[in-house]
C-alpha cells in the first residue's frame, strides 16, 4: 500500500517512524539508565539516613539502659538495706531527668519474707519526685508484662509503648532488668529493677524527619503497633498487620513482618497517607528491637529527573513537529517542481507546449531536473517548428511530385486505340509507376505514312530525375527519329545527346523498333533492353532476338546494331521493362523472363489491351502484398494485317 | 404542583401536632425504668449487643433506661452487683457458679454465648504440632477462675508443663517469655495475628473441642431482683437479645458504635480487631448459622462446668440449677 502513496507521505513515513524509533530507544534507555542512578542515589541516601535516625535513638536509649542496669548489678552484688536502696533509687530518678519513674521490684516474699510485694516506686509529678509502694490484690505486679518478660526471658527489656497512667496521652516504654543473687551455686532470680521513659523525645525524633513535602518517618513497636505516624488515629491504636488487614494488603502485612523481625531495607511502597509511590527504608532499633521506617516520596524526589524528562520528551515533541514541518518543506520543495513536471508531461502528451514550469531557485536534481524540461520544451519547440516546415516542404515537394506523376504521365501517350484508322495494327502500353513518378517510358509515333516507331526503356535510378532523364530521353528520342529512319541511328544520335548533358551519369536501356505496317516488316535496335518477346500467330512465344549494345548515357561515341524481322499478320511483339521480370514475391522470389514468357503463351487470340491487362495482373498476383520495387511497364504491338 | 406541595405540607404539620401532643402523654404513661449494666471488661466487642440495644433505643422500646457501666480490671461485675451499683451484669459462666457457692445469690437469665471462646495457642516454630509437644514447655495460663479449663487440659491430657501466670497480655508469649499463650479466640489470638503472626504459624487448642466447653458471657441478676421484677428483668435480656441480632445485622454500625465507646473510655482500639471480635462473637452466639439467640442456659453445660470447679476446688458446692437459672421467656408475654 505504502509504495503507491506519494513521496511527502513515503517521506514523512519511514523519516518520522525511524526517528521516532530512535527517540524512543534513546529516550527511554537515558530514562531508565537516569531514574537507576537516581534510585540508587535515594537509596543510598535512606539507608544513610535511617541508620542515622536509629544510631540517634540508640545514642539516648543506650545510656539510659545504663542506669537500672548500674542498679541491678549494684543489687546483685551487695546493696540489700532498706533505706540504701530507696536512696539510691530516689537518686537515679532525681539524677536522670529522661526517667520518668524507677522500681525495683523484689519476687514474693524476697525481699522481706513477710511481704509477698515489695516494690517501692519512685516518680516525678509536676517537677517534684513521689514516691509510693507498687503491689496489692488489684495490682500484682509480678503478673504485668514489665516484670514477667524479662524474669522470663531472663534478660533485660524495653516494654511495649504504653501511655501513661496519667491519661496525658504521653506514650512511655518501661526498660526492665532482671537481678539474681546467688544462693549457694544456684542463680536464683530476685526481682527487677525498671526505669519508665517518656517517649516524646523518641517521637519527636522520628517525627521530625520530613522528606520533602509529604516524606515521613514513623516506628512500630515489637508487636508492629504504630508508636509515631503522622497520622495520629493510627498511633497506639494499630499494628502495621491490623493496617494491613483493613486494606486487605498482604505485602504491607509482608512488610511488616521483616520490620519486626529486624531486617533492613529499602522498598518500593506506597504511602499511607498520601497513597502515592514512595521507598520506604527500614531498619530496626537495636536496643528496643523496634523498627523505624522512613518513606521518602517517589514523585518529589524524582521531581527532578522527571521535570527532565518531560523537558526532553517535549523536546522530542517538540522536534519531531520541527521534523516534520522539515520533511514536509523539502519533500514539497521536490514535490511540488515534480506535480509540475508531471502536469507538464501531461500537456505535452496532449502537445500543448506551452505550459509553465514550476519555478526551482535551486540547482539540485529537481532543478536540474526542470532545467531539462525546459530544453526540452524548447528543443520540442523546435523540432515541431521544424517538423512543420519540413512537412509543409515535404507537402509541397509530394504535391510536386504528384504533377510530376502526372506530366510523366501525360509524357506517354494515353488514349487507346492510338491510331484508330490503321486496322493494321493493335497496339496498347501501360505505364505502372513504382513511386510517384518513374523513369520507366514508351512512345509510338509514325515516322511515315507506313512507318510506326515505338520505344519501351527503363532509366537507371527512380524518382523525379529518373522521370526527368525519361522525359528528356523520350522526347528527344520522338524529336531524332523523326530525322533518322533506322532505330540504330536513332539510339546512336540519342545516345549521343544525351551523354553530353549527362553530368549525373544516368543511362537508359531503350528498344526502339520501326515497323512498316505494310510490309510486316520489323526493323529494331536494342540499347541493354530486356529482350522483348515474339508473340507468333501460330502460338509460339521467343524472346526477340537481339545484338549486346550499351545503354544509352554511358559511351560517347557507341554504335547500335539494327536488327530486322518479318511480322506475319497476327504477330505480336511483347516489350516490357524489368520492373514485370524483376518483381519480388513475398518470398523474395523473382518474377523471372521464363515465368513470363510462360504467362505471354497463355495469352492466345486476344487483343494487346488483354495481354497487357492479364500479365500485369500475373506479376501483381505474384508479388502480392510485397511493395513494387519498380516502375512496370508493358506494350504489346500486334500487326495484323 | 404548588397546590400539591401545599397539600403535604399542611399533612406534614397536622401529623406533628399530633405526635407533638401525643407523645408526651405516652412517654409519661410508660414510664422508663431505671436498669444498671456493667460489662466484664473494658469497651469492646465482646459486648456489642447491649451497646447496640442502647444506642438504638431497643432499651428505651422495652421500657429501659439502662445506664451501661465499663467494666474494667479493677471493677468487680459481682461486687457491683452484690453492692447494687448494678443490676445486671455480664460475666463468664465459671465466674458466676463460683460467685453463686460462695454466697452471691445471683441468677442467670439469660446464658448468651453457648460456646467457649478459650484457647491455647502455640507458636509451630517452638515445636508444638499436637498436644503431646506441649510437654516440657512453659504454658502461659490465666489467673483466678479462668485457669480452670487450661488446668484441667494439662491434667486431662497429662501434661508435664511449667505453668506461667498469665494476665492481660500476650506479649509475654509474643516475646518468647512462654511457649503457649492462653488466648480467647475473639480477642488474644487475634492480637497475636496482629502482632505479625500468620495463622499458620501458630498451632490452636480451643477448649470447647476437647469436652472442655464451658459457655460464657451470660446475663445475671440478683435472685431477689428478679423474684421482684421477673419481667423487668425478661425485658433486659430481651432487648439486649435483640441488641444482638442488630448489631450482627449491621455490623459496620455495630463497630462505630464499639469504637465511639473504646474512644469515650480511652481504650487503644482498632476496627479491624474489634471487627474480628463482632464475627467472632457471631460465631459464638448464633449457634449453626441461625439468626437466633436462645438466651438458654443448658443444664448438662452448667453442671460440666460445675464439677470442673469442683473438681479444681475453686467451689465445695454445686448449687442447684433450678436456683441457678432462670428461664426468661415465661414473662416474655405477660408484657
Amino acid at each position: 500500500m505504502i509504495k503507491n502513496r506519494g513521496i511527502t507521505f513515503k517521506l514523512i513515513f519511514f523519516i518520522m517512524t525511524s526517528c521516532t524509533l530512535i527517540f524512543t530507544l534513546a529516550f527511554g534507555y537515558n530514562y531508565l539508565f537516569s531514574r537507576r542512578i537516581i534510585i540508587k542515589g535515594i537509596e543510598g541516601n535512606a539507608r544513610d539516613l535511617t541508620q542515622l535516625t536509629v544510631n540517634k535513638i540508640e545514642s539516648i536509649l543506650r545510656p539510659i539502659e545504663k542506669v537500672p542496669q548500674s542498679l541491678a548489678f549494684l543489687l546483685e552484688q551487695s546493696l540489700c538495706e532498706k533505706e540504701d536502696l530507696l536512696s539510691v533509687l530516689r537518686a537515679l530518678v532525681v539524677n536522670n531527668p529522661e526517667i520518668y519513674g524507677a522500681t525495683i521490684a523484689f519476687e514474693p516474699y524476697a525481699f522481706e519474707p513477710d511481704s509477698l510485694y515489695f516494690a517501692p516506686y519512685f516518680y516525678r509529678d509536676n517537677n517534684t519526685i513521689k514516691f509510693m509502694y507498687l503491689g496489692d490484690d488489684n495490682y500484682q505486679y509480678f503478673y504485668w508484662d514489665w516484670y514477667q518478660i524479662p524474669k522470663e526471658i531472663a534478660r533485660p527489656v524495653w516494654s511495649e509503648p504504653y501511655y501513661d497512667e496519667g491519661g496525658g496521652n504521653i506514650i512511655m516504654s518501661t526498660y526492665s532488668v532482671p537481678f539474681y543473687k546467688y544462693e549457694g551455686d544456684k542463680k536464683v532470680f530476685k526481682g527487677i529493677v525498671t526505669a519508665d521513659v517518656s517517649l516524646s523525645w523518641l517521637q519527636d525524633i522520628v517525627s521530625s524527619i520530613k522528606i520533602g513535602d509529604t516524606g515521613y518517618g514513623f516506628l512500630i513497636s515489637n508487636n508492629g503497633r504504630v508508636v509515631t505516624h503522622p497520622h495520629q488515629d493510627l498511633i497506639m491504636h494499630e499494628t502495621i498487620f491490623s493496617v494491613a488487614e483493613s486494606r486487605g494488603d498482604n505485602r504491607l502485612r509482608q512488610i511488616g513482618k521483616d520490620m519486626i523481625n529486624g531486617k533492613t531495607d529499602f522498598i518500593p511502597f506506597k504511602s499511607l497517607v498520601t497513597g502515592n509511590k514512595c521507598w520506604l527504608s527500614y531498619s530496626q532499633i537495636p536496643a528496643t528491637a523496634w523498627s523505624l521506617g522512613v518513606l521518602f516520596p517517589q514523585d518529589e524526589l524524582m521531581n527532578n529527573i522527571t521535570r527532565l524528562n518531560w523537558v526532553v520528551l517535549f523536546l522530542g515533541i517538540f522536534g519531531f513537529l520541527f521534523l516534520l514541518a522539515v520533511i514536509v518543506l523539502i519533500a514539497g520543495t521536490i514535490t511540488h517542481p515534480l506535480r509540475g513536471l508531471y502536469k507538464a508531461t501531461k500537456d505535452i502528451g496532449t502537445g500543448n507546449l506551452d505550459f509553465n514550469l514550476p519555478v526551482v531557485a535551486s540547482q539540485d536534481e529537481v532543478g536540474k531536473l526542470t532545467d531539462s524540461f525546459r530544453y526540452m520544451r524548447e528543443a520540442l519547440k523546435r523540432y515541431i517548428k521544424d517538423l512543420q516546415e519540413t512537412t509543409a516542404a515535404k507537402e509541397r515537394i509530394e504535391s510536386e511530385l504528384k504533377i510530376a506523376h502526372d506530366i510523366q504521365m501525360n509524357i506517354v501517350p494515353k488514349i487507346f486505340p492510338p491510331f484508330p484508322e490503321r486496322k493494321e495494327i493493335d497496339l496498347y502500353a501501360l505505364l505502372e509507376p513504382a513511386k510517384e513518378v518513374g523513369g520507366d517510358l514508351y512512345d509510338f509515333f509514325f515516322i511515315s505514312e507506313d512507318r510506326l516507331c515505338f520505344v519501351i526503356g527503363d532509366v537507371s535510378g527512380k524518382g523525379v530525375p529518373a522521370a526527368l532523364f525519361m522525359a528528356v530521353a523520350k522526347t528527344m528520342i520522338k524529336t531524332i527519329a523523326h530525322e533518322f529512319g533506322s532505330p540504330e541511328e536513332i539510339l546512336k544520335r540519342v545516345n549521343k545527346e544525351i551523354y553530353q548533358g549527362n553530368d549525373s551519369c544516368m543511362f537508359v536501356t531503350v528498344f526502339c523498333g520501326i515497323l512498316d505496317i505494310k510490309t510486316g516488316r520489323l526493323c529494331y535496335a536494342n540499347a541493354g533492353h530486356n529482350p522483348p518477346l515474339i508473340i507468333r500467330k501460330e502460338g509460339s512465344v521467343d524472346f526477340l532476338n537481339i545484338a549486346q549494345n550499351p545503354a544509352i548515357g554511358i559511351i560517347e561515341e557507341a554504335t547500335f546494331i539494327g536488327q530486322e524481322l518479318a511480322l506475319l499478320p497476327g504477330d505480336a511483339i511483347y516489350m516490357y521493362t524489368d520492373g514485370a521480370t524483376e518483381a519480388f514475391s513475398k518470398q523474395r522470389e523473382l518474377f523471372s523472363e521464363e515465368r513470363l514468357k510462360k504467362e505471354v503463351s497463355a495469352c492466345k487470340e486476344i487483343s494487346a489491351q488483354r495481354i497487357v491487362e492479364n500479365t500485369l495482373e500475373k506479376v501483381k498476383d505474384f508479388a502480392k502484398d510485397a511493395p513494387q520495387s519498380d516502375d512496370i511497364t508493358i506494350m504489346v504491338l500486334k500487326y495484323l494485317k | 404542583m404548588h397546590k400539591t406541595f401545599i397539600k403535604i405540607f399542611l399533612i406534614i404539620a397536622i401529623l406533628a401536632c399530633f405526635f407533638y401532643t401525643i407523645l408526651p402523654t405516652y412517654a409519661s404513661e410508660n414510664k422508663l425504668k431505671k436498669a444498671a449494666f456493667i460489662s466484664q471488661w473494658v469497651p469492646q466487642a465482646q459486648f456489642a449487643g447491649y451497646y447496640l440495644a442502647y444506642e438504638k433505643g431497643i432499651y428505651k422500646k422495652y421500657g429501659l433506661d439502662v445506664e451501661i457501666i465499663n467494666g474494667g480490671p479493677h471493677i468487680s461485675p459481682c461486687d457491683s452487683l452484690k453492692e447494687k451499683r448494678a443490676d445486671f451484669i455480664n460475666i463468664g459462666l465459671n465466674t458466676a457458679i463460683e460467685a453463686r457457692a460462695h454466697g452471691l445469690n445471683l441468677v442467670n437469665i439469660g446464658q448468651l454465648v453457648q460456646r467457649s471462646a478459650i484457647m491455647l495457642v502455640a507458636k509451630k516454630s517452638s515445636g508444638i504440632e499436637k498436644i503431646e509437644d506441649i510437654n516440657n514447655k512453659k504454658i502461659g495460663v490465666w489467673t483466678g477462675i479462668s485457669q480452670i479449663q487450661a488446668l484441667s487440659f494439662i491434667k486431662k491430657y497429662n501434661l508435664d508443663v511449667e505453668v506461667v501466670p498469665q494476665t492481660y497480655s500476650v506479649n509475654l508469649f509474643l516475646r518468647d517469655g512462654v511457649d503457649v499463650a492462653s488466648a480467647m479466640w475473639y480477642n488474644e489470638y487475634h492480637t497475636i495475628l496482629n502482632s505479625g503472626y500468620d495463622a499458620d504459624e501458630l498451632v490452636t487448642f480451643f477448649f470447647s473441642e476437647y469436652d472442655l466447653n464451658f459457655p460464657e458471657d451470660g446475663i445475671y441478676t440478683l435472685e431477689e431482683t428478679f423474684q421482684s421484677r421477673p419481667s423487668f428483668c425478661a425485658d433486659f435480656v430481651r432487648a439486649s437479645i435483640e441488641g444482638w441480632i442488630y448489631a450482627f445485622t449491621h455490623p459496620e454500625e455495630a463497630l462505630d458504635i464499639v469504637l465511639k465507646y473504646t474512644k469515650e473510655a480511652n481504650i487503644p482500639a482498632n476496627r479491624m480487631h474489634q471487627k474480628w471480635m463482632l464475627e467472632r462473637m457471631q460465631d459464638l452466639m448464633l449457634i449453626n448459622n441461625s439468626i437466633e439467640i436462645s438466651g438458654i442456659l443448658q443444664e448438662d453445660d452448667y453442671y460440666r462446668v460445675a464439677d470442673e470447679l469442683k473438681n479444681a476446688g475453686m467451689i465445695d458446692t454445686i448449687p442447684s440449677f433450678d436456683v441457678f437459672y432462670k428461664y426468661c421467656g415465661a414473662y416474655y408475654d405477660k408484657k
